[in-house]
């Protein structure tokens, strides 16, 4: 029941996405706008600076999914459907996994585009270690996303949204940021340290673990009105 | 608490002013000497925010779940609290690190995580301001996950490396420093909670009257 109602959810929003395709092509553009301004910030004749890669492939993952968030839920609101979402006869917490399996899905897409992209714009070595490379994103997308999806949910209702959710989001977040970046870096040091990225990855399960459980647990009270 | 509240203020403020006798009577620390004094103001400092990130959250998790007005009344103080102590944290560190480090701020773990606490806790209180109606529930989550974020930030400390003298440093300060250290450190750490007590119930209790202003003058209005 609760498996098959979050596939509902992913299933209706992924419907109304391949219709308009209107949140995945704003995403990755914003993405790529995101990855050219800080090529302005961090090449230096020419030369991109160190570690310059793995910072502006997360921070260009952090913006693009905090875009995508808003978006999802805006037109929840736009065409008034979140409340019938919330009255339908369905565990509340499996609509929060529906929603935050569509988000992560959308940033997956995104992230697919924008780690080759960056390898070749930034000469960065991010397919040394595919396996590793994908464990952090995954970490750290479902993270990031988990703690997103509830705040964008929860904002919906209030009139300060578009500057409440970065706000809100951006502080919590940071562990999963501090992690990916740092844990992405050690990959593309000369000399690679898996066992650091190793040890970021085990982190971010934890945060994951942690926030997902919190954000489930607080999902029913916090929709209720 | 009320009848309590006179003798607390009178006892916190004998306190406060017996500390610097008791942190004066300390003995030097042998690497850093005077330098090292302000660890009697940092970490009782730090230990009154961490406590007030617990009241905050677990009052906010009380009133996000039993619709309490009074835990949120509780949470609220406690969030401002939170980030009142943490400034006292946030300001004495780096004066102690431009001495020790010769530098304001390192970008390590700890503090970084400090910080971000920090953050997340004014983030709280502009979400209760500006959040608009139902913006109660909005900041009560908001304080969960501020709480459910302590741990990594205590954890970062022992795990990662790091310069920020380890948390052991007060366990064993009566074996390096003597007694006297000890209790100077024990008493400070004391005033601190006795002033969190205080300017909680303070905080509650405005709060309180508040509502009870409203209520009567919605009561009037009809």
């Amino acid at each position: 029941m609760f498996l098959r109602v979050a596939l509902l959810v992913l299933r209706k929003d992924f419907a109304i996405e391949v219709r308009s395709r209107e949140i995945l092509y704003t995403t990755l553009f914003f993405a790529l706008s995101c990855v050219l301004i800080f090529a302005f910030a961090f090449v230096k004749e020419g030369k991109p600076l160190e570690d310059a890669a793995a910072g502006i492939l997360w921070i260009a993952i952090a913006f693009a999914g905090t875009l995508a968030l808003g978006r999802t839920f805006e037109r929840e609101r736009y065409g008034e459907t979140l409340r019938a979402l919330l009255l339908a006869p369905a565990p509340r917490p499996a609509i929060y996994v529906g929603k935050l399996l569509g988000i992560v899905l959308l940033l997956v897409v995104a992230e697919a585009l924008l780690v080759p992209l960056i390898a070749l714009l930034f000469q960065a070595a991010l397919f040394t270690y595919p396996l590793l490379l994908i464990g952090l994103l995954l970490t750290g997308t479902v993270g990031f996303c988990a703690v997103g999806t509830l705040f964008a949910a929860m904002l919906v209702r209030a009139r300060t949204r578009d500057v409440m959710l970065p706000i809100l989001l951006y502080p919590i977040t940071v562990p999963v940021i501090i992690a990916g970046v740092r844990g992405t870096s050690a990959l593309l040091q000369p000399a690679p340290d898996e066992a650091v990225a190793t040890m970021w990855i085990a982190l971010l399960v934890c945060f994951d673990v942690v926030f997902v459980t919190l954000a489930l647990w607080t999902f029913e009270p916090l929709m209720t009105e | 608490m009320k009848k309590l509240f006179v003798p607390l203020t009178v006892l916190t403020a004998l306190m406060f002013m017996y500390a610097p006798v008791m942190i004066a009577n300390a003995p030097y620390e042998a690497t850093m000497g005077l330098v090292q004094k302000i660890f009697y103001f940092h970490v009782p400092a730090w230990m009154a925010m961490f406590t007030a990130v617990f009241v905050c959250g677990i009052a906010s998790a009380l009133s996000l779940f039993r619709g309490t007005p009074a835990a949120d009344r509780v949470a609220a103080a406690a969030g401002e609290l939170t980030v009142l102590f943490g400034s006292i944290g946030l300001v004495t560190g780096p004066l102690w690190a431009r001495k020790a480090w010769g530098v304001w701020w390192q970008w390590d773990a700890r503090l970084t995580m400090a910080l971000l606490l920090e953050l997340i806790f004014i983030a709280y209180l502009l979400v209760r301001k500006y959040g608009g109606p139902g913006s109660d529930k909005l900041a009560a989550a908001m304080a969960i996950f501020g709480m459910a974020n302590v741990p990594f930030v205590y954890v970062s400390v022992n795990i990662w490396r790091t310069i920020h003298p380890l948390t052991t440093v007060v366990p064993t300060l009566g074996d390096k420093m003597g007694p006297r250290a000890l209790a100077a450190f024990w008493f400070s750490a004391l005033s601190f909670m006795l002033l969190f007590v205080l300017l909680l119930t303070m905080r509650v209790q405005l709060d309180e009257r508040r509502a009870e202003l409203d209520r009567l003058y919605l009561e009037e209005e009809e």
